[in-house]
């Protein structure tokens, strides 16, 4: 299975998100911003960081980029897509996901160790959790307060399109505690926190198996494996 | 040479980060007349000839579209600018 990740001018994560994609028994492609073709990829993945210096919004310009346009007319025909941060960001500009990220609440950047609830599980990105099940991966943002109006917010969740959820404190103030969404038919989700930073042991956030041993993240990516097989 | 304004602002109900930041630092300055603070976008958009109706309706078009996020901002004014 290929998976592509996208490198914008600005990207910070898509060699660790390919290094995830890697370890999870996938084969990882580099896809670049101004190359419109999607070189056959089974998925996509947009990553982390700070694409065009986050000039106008983050994500804004990002939107505008030639391989962006394929990934959203792709996305629109059932491709799986993550984004992650930054690339959560970019979903959101595309509108491909609804709402979209402020600063956070405390007006400073924050990074840790963030427990989040899966309550979406039936996502090309999420089938291989338990629906409830609580995990630990880093979060690292600026503009990292999810904001949306009530009426996107209600049919979020009555919807069941509400993936992953703060858990403890909500670490940017980010509304209704909601760290990542999915569209309706689940091939494309958004995040907030970064799974591809926990997954692989004495790398990843502390866990059960002593310091660095998280490894919570990594079920993003063989979820997606999975659901290209099945 | 023509110039159109166009100014974003964030939605009334979106606190605004940067602006309570600023809204914080100004008392410690001694203007304390300011109850609060919001920070918007200005963007200045040039063209070669005369701002005609066309010009700004494509500003506005521009203003919707890609220099606001309508999910956040607002577009509160699009205009010519008089030398």
């Amino acid at each position: 299975m290929r998976v592509g990740v996208v490198t914008f001018p600005g990207s910070l994560d898509d060699r660790d998100a390919a290094r995830a994609v890697r370890l999870a028994g996938g084969e990882p492609v580099a896809l670049w911003h101004a190359d419109a073709d999607l070189h056959g990829v089974d998925a996509v993945i947009l990553p982390g960081g700070f694409s065009y210096g986050d000039y106008l919004r983050a994500g804004a310009i990002s939107r505008f980029a030639p391989v962006t346009g394929s990934i959203v007319e792709a996305a629109r025909g059932g491709l799986p897509v993550l984004g992650i941060c930054n690339g959560f960001q970019i979903l959101t500009e595309a509108h491909l996901l609804p709402g979209s990220m402020i600063k956070n609440d405390h007006r400073r950047f924050v990074c840790r160790e963030q427990q989040l609830r899966v309550e979406r599980t039936d996502t090309a990105w999420t089938n291989e959790y338990a629906e409830g099940e609580v995990i630990t991966v880093p979060l690292k943002n600026q503009d990292g307060q999810y904001v949306a109006d009530e009426r996107t917010l209600d049919e979020l969740e009555g919807e069941g399109r509400v993936v992953v959820r703060y858990v403890g404190a909500n670490p940017n103030g980010s509304w209704r505690d909601i760290a990542g969404v999915s569209n309706e038919r689940g091939n494309v989700v958004g995040l907030m926190p970064h799974p591809e930073h926990a997954v692989e042991p004495g790398f990843g956030p502390d866990g059960a198996k002593g310091p660095r041993s998280g490894t919570d993240g990594l079920r993003f990516f063989t979820s997606v494996l999975k659901s290209l097989v099945g | 040479m023509g110039r159109v304004v166009v100014d974003v602002m964030p939605k009334p109900e979106i606190l605004d980060p940067q602006g309570k930041a600023v809204a914080s630092a100004l008392p410690r300055l001694g203007f304390d007349q300011f109850s609060g603070v919001r920070q918007g976008k200005r963007f200045e958009l040039e063209v070669d000839g005369p701002v005609t109706e066309e010009i700004l309706a494509a500003a506005r078009a521009a203003g919707e579209q890609v220099l606001s996020n309508p999910v956040i901002e607002d577009v509160v004014a699009v205009y010519e600018e008089q030398d």
